[in-house]
């Protein structure tokens, strides 16, 4: 196999004030995992670079780095997957620590934030009462599928790695302890699905996620934490939680569908926002701009109750598909 | 115009889509319609619009009724199906929304027949033969359109422009079921920019998202996200960003004073941004002879006139 190299992030608080990068050039065992290529690293080129790892099976969820820009597990990464990312050269290879996360050496990040936001959730079942006499609380199969992706986390922290929400704001609970909300949310042996479905619509909760696919891409499970994600947000809906923007405009969305097939786009945040504050202080602003530009002029008397733009064509079909599809608490 | 030969390009494979517009540009962002318009008529790529399909649902639809959404774009996904054509999107939420459920159900026959069974009586079945593409991916594969025929029809290259391919969500994420970029190291929008004669511009933030979902849930985080980026574009010396998708648009060019408030209020700039951002076809017309005004520049919320000046020599003011 020909020379591939390896530029790692380095950083030792000891000794520099900033990280900097190092290459590493060599020729790897063909077949070789990321992982592998770590270990030849450190045991036959450089005793000091400091990286956590230990099940090499993607059980323990210890190895998350970032490798070519992006949060993963090293140990079930192919090194000939991850070849042919760089447009300078198709032999490089660059790794950093988890993004998001303070960095305590190298590779080796601290995860209290991590932790801090699993605790956050509560995540145990509560208020289970057993039977007098019953050791067991049973779960259908079909019951048990609702829960399985997001226990299968190992708690890795590469979705926050790559998690833009959390960057932004560390108030947010993020994706894993979000993912892991869900799998206690709709355990049915917990009693609290109503108090937490409400917590969790709080700020930080589950609306504040951008949907923007990052920690789908970077999760090594089936957790995929934005799916789940989006399964809080429809049981918050089922629930009745909506005094919120993001269940308000939410419902909004669905609404201007049912009375028109497409979105329009005045009205939307009108319905989404939950003050008239919010709609002098932003909207109107906004709105006059956009007219002044003649970027967009809505008709006002679309916007007036009763009323809403033009359909599409075949607006029939559209409203057989709603009807069919229209949940028993939204009728 | 200068007169053009979409004959040369007559009968190749592929070069008529079964158009869906999204709303947005039929709303906010009419200016990326226009300009899809006048690319692809210009090249000879012509444009079958599905004017009775219904709104892809944005992402949001599915917060609260995930059957509904699938079946709407089920029902887009057979009208494309029965014209015999691939799906042309120039919104990349629209492309991922309409490329996750299709990749859903080309994989899962049995959620194929349950939709089907809810578009009955629709006079629309779906069998999973479509394939859903973003205006973005037709202009660079070579077996649709083509960087290589692209670039014969480059009247005005855009010599010394400074474009920051703005990537996104939806168009790169989750790659397995989209597959045309890398999701970390995307080139496509680069490419593009190259091709046109532009100078694309690197720097962080680039696939990471604009902030527009979370724009009434959480609006300083979601502005802070736009400024986070356009701020990043602007330090590495851009004159101008891309975006293949009209929401971006509207946080990052529409938000973007909102953008800059919220970076003040964070000590995190001084001033004003002043980054103008162009649609994919907009960069794409530029370079093909069209003037800012033929493409609607002009109702931006922030100025081109940045991208105008560059491109007519002027110096930059
Ligand atoms: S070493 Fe355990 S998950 Fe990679």
């Amino acid at each position: 196999m020909a020379e591939v190299t390896f530029r790692i992030e380095r950083f030792n608080p000891e000794t520099d004030s900033e990280p900097h990068w190092e290459d590493y050039t060599f020729e790897p065992k063909p077949g070789s995992t990321l992982l592998d290529c770590m270990n030849h690293i450190k045991w036959y080129m450089d005793g000091t670079l400091t990286y956590r790892m230990s099940c090499r099976s993607a059980i323990c969820g210890s190895c998350a780095m970032k490798v070519n820009g992006g949060g993963q597990l090293v140990c079930n990464a192919q090194l000939d997957d991850h070849l042919g990312c760089h447009v300078e050269d198709d032999r490089l290879i660059t790794v950093e620590p988890l993004g998001t996360f303070p960095v305590i050496k190298d590779l080796v990040t601290d995860f209290t934030p991590f932790w801090e936001r699993m605790h956050a959730v509560e995540p145990y079942v509560k208020g289970t009462d057993y039977e007098d006499g019953d050791k067991e609380t049973r779960m259908s199969p079909d019951d048990f599928s609702k829960i399985d992706p997001a226990s299968t986390c190992i708690a890795c922290g590469a979705c926050y790695s790559e998690c833009v929400s959390f960057d932004m704001d560390k108030k947010f609970l993020g994706p894993a302890a979000l993912a892991k909300a869900q799998r206690i949310v709709h355990d049915t042996r917990d009693h609290e699905t109503q108090e937490r479905v409400e917590r969790l619509s709080e700020e930080g909760g589950m609306w504040d996620c951008s949907h923007c696919f990052a920690c789908v891409q970077a999760c090594p499970k089936p957790v995929k934490p934005l799916y789940r994600i989006l399964e809080l947000r429809r049981e918050a809906d089922k629930l009745g939680v909506h005094d919120n923007n993001g269940s308000r405009h939410a419902r909004a969305f669905v609404d201007i569908i049912e009375e028109s097939g497409w979105l329009d786009e005045a009205k939307l945040p009108l319905k989404s926002v939950g003050s008239l504050q919010e709609i002098m202080t932003d909207l109107v602003p906004m709105g006059i701009k956009m007219w002044l530009k003649n970027k967009y002029r809505p008709n006002p008397f679309h916007l007036l109750p009763g009323m809403h733009h033009p359909e599409v064509p075949k607006m029939n079909e559209v409203t057989k598909i709603i009807e069919k599809t229209k949940h028993s608490h939204q009728k | 115009m200068a007169s053009h030969e979409p004959e040369a390009i007559k009968g190749m494979p592929g070069k008529r889509y079964a158009f869906y517009p999204g709303c947005v540009s039929k709303g906010a962002c009419k200016e990326l319609k226009k300009s899809t318009e006048t690319v692809c008529k210009h090249l000879g790529i012509e444009l079958d619009e599905l004017k009775e399909a219904a709104c892809c649902g944005a992402g949001i639809s599915d917060d609260v009724n995930e059957e509904m959404t699938d079946a709407l774009n089920a029902r887009t996904l057979a009208m494309a199906e029965s014209r015999g054509l691939t799906l042309l999107t120039q919104c990349s939420t629209c492309q991922g929304v309409l490329n996750k459920i299709n990749k859903e159900l080309q994989r899962d026959k049995k959620k194929r027949d349950a939709i089907n069974e809810i578009l009955e009586d629709t006079g629309y079945q779906y069998d999973g033969t479509v394939e859903v593409k973003h205006l973005l991916w037709v202009l660079i594969d070579e077996a649709e359109y083509g960087l290589s025929r692209l670039k014969d029809h480059v009247k005005n290259p855009l010599t010394g422009l400074r474009v920051a391919p703005f990537y996104g969500c939806y168009i790169l994420r989750p790659s397995d079921d989209l597959g045309f970029d890398h999701p970390h190291r995307p080139t496509s929008l680069d490419e593009l920019i190259s091709a046109l004669g532009g100078e694309p511009v690197d720097y962080n933030g680039k696939s990471k998202c604009c902030g527009f979902p979370i724009q009434f849930m959480n609006p300083k985080n979601s502005f802070a996200m736009a400024g986070t980026h356009l701020t990043s574009a602007k330090k590495q010396g851009a004159d101008t960003m891309v975006t293949p998708c009209p929401l971006c648009h509207l946080n990052l060019d529409e938000r973007q004073s909102d953008a800059a408030n919220v970076l003040q209020e964070r000590g995190k700039l001084s001033g004003s941004i002043d980054l103008p951002v162009l649609h994919v076809p907009q960069l794409v017309a530029l370079a093909l002879g069209y003037t800012p005004k033929q493409l609607d520049m002009q109702t931006h919320i922030v100025s081109t006139k940045h991208v105008e000046n560059k491109l007519s020599g002027v110096a930059a003011g």
